[in-house]
């Protein structure tokens, strides 16, 4: 025993060293994969404010170029109403299935294989895990974490992310996914190679998750393949969506999402 | 408090900063970023216990990878090259650091390249490696590597001329 610790005093550096790396090295491996629960992540009071300080500077330099996204959003959401025939009674807009709530974007990357953006409301706004994350013009992920006043989104741009989508024309469907090479690029997978594909055609999310309402658009079809086994395709998707710009972004509230919860849980 | 210390709790506090804020939303030509806080490890106080030191590197790497929700990658690659700092101190600044005498500020501008250039490129090694996590990837991993530490290698450099005066 005394030799032991002994040994501990001499080499106390090197054993702090292999400690250290060690647990930084786990983390690591944790970090690798879907749903690592227990550590602190950059959804937390002391990140989050620190972020939004920053944030609070850096968005003049973005104001222009905002303004101009959501006039277009503005005018093409007037355009749908407007050439609307039927009357939408503005009580009805109470018990929709889907609610939207604005947020803004914090923190964004996507040079790495596995992205995370923080966003600036949490559970204070009702704001719970698996809330998808849309812009207007395409998705952007899916909440995976989230604390009193922010929360952190897992980005379509992870390795990690499995996102149910389909092909607007023809409804057939599969499982969208990162190669973690180019963010402009993501993959959709499992599509039978008996299905007729063009390149520019559109893909939209499937609304068979409670996450995504249907027909939100995705991307296109930039180009396709087909995979080893040679039956199903392998589908380059180009992004409708900026993943390099990304400022203000709507959760999606599902509020029938408990009921499903629940659904789900009694089936197993 | 000591001056000293104040001045490490100081750039700490500054460069986690400057990295999480700036330098890693600099996205140079696509995806390229550089990590100045680097430097922190390249120029601590030779004279004090090593120790310490791992404990605070690691520290510093484990704050940058909770603003970056990279896991650990940052962490580990921080304690590896404190740990192994004494060995490219010996081995760039040769007998200057037997008497533990070095002053950053005051060596010749070739043994404090090969020196930032050498922990530089390790610690990126290390760290693009754990990022990418695939053997699959090796290519990606060194051309990473290559650039980054070129990018990185020019503000630490940079970095270390601005605040010679001070030595960190």
């Amino acid at each position: 025993m005394q030799q032991l610790f002994n040994f501990f005093i001499k080499n106390k550096t090197f054993v702090l060293f292999l400690l250290l790396f060690s647990y930084a090295f786990s983390l690591t491996i944790q970090s690798h994969e879907y749903h690592q629960s227990k550590f602190l992540n950059s959804s937390n009071q002391i990140t989050g404010s620190i972020y939004g300080t920053f944030y609070s500077i850096s968005q003049y330099f973005n104001l222009k170029k905002e303004n101009r996204i959501l006039l277009e959003e503005n005018s093409r959401l007037k355009m749908s109403i407007f050439n609307q025939e039927k009357v939408i009674a503005i009580d009805t807009l109470l018990d929709y299935k889907y609610q939207l709530q604005p947020s803004l974007v914090y923190k964004n990357s996507f040079a790495l294989p596995n992205n995370y953006l923080t966003l600036n409301k949490g559970q204070n706004d009702q704001i719970k895990e698996d809330y998808g994350v849309i812009t207007s013009k395409g998705i952007v992920g899916i909440i995976d974490k989230t604390s009193k006043n922010y929360s952190r989104v897992l980005s379509i741009l992870n390795t990690n992310s499995r996102i149910n989508v389909k092909l607007k024309k023809t409804n057939y469907f599969g499982t969208l996914s990162w190669d973690g090479e180019s963010p402009e690029i993501t993959q959709l997978k499992d599509i039978q190679d008996l299905v007729k594909l063009s390149v520019g055609d559109t893909i939209v999310t499937s609304g068979y998750s409670s996450t995504f309402p249907p027909e939100i658009p995705v991307g296109s079809v930039e180009s396709y393949r087909l995979n080893d086994t040679k039956d199903l395709y392998i589908i380059d998707v180009k992004l409708f969506n900026d993943m390099r710009n990304l400022e203000h972004v709507y959760i999606i509230r599902n509020t029938d999402i408990n009921e499903l919860r629940a659904l789900n849980n009694s089936n197993e | 408090m000591n001056n000293s210390v104040l001045k490490i709790i100081l750039s700490f506090i500054g460069l986690a900063l400057l990295q999480v804020l700036v330098c890693s939303n600099m996205n140079f030509m696509g995806e390229l970023n550089p990590y100045v806080y680097v430097i922190f490890m390249l120029l601590y106080p030779v004279i004090n216990n090593r120790f310490l030191f791992i404990f605070v590197s690691f520290l510093l790497g484990y704050t940058i990878d909770i603003f970056l929700d990279s896991g650990g990658v940052h962490a580990a690659a921080s304690v590896f090259i404190a740990y192994i700092r004494p060995l490219f101190l010996k081995f760039s600044f040769g007998a200057a650091y037997d008497y533990q005498s070095i002053k950053f500020s005051a060596v010749e501008f070739s043994r404090r390249l090969i020196y930032f250039l050498l922990l530089i490129v390790i610690h990126h090694l290390i760290l693009f490696s754990l990022v990418i996590f695939d053997e699959t990837k090796t290519v990606l991993i060194l051309q990473q590597t290559l650039y980054s530490s070129i990018f990185t290698l020019i503000l630490c450099l940079l970095f270390s001329s601005l605040f010679s005066r001070k030595e960190i």
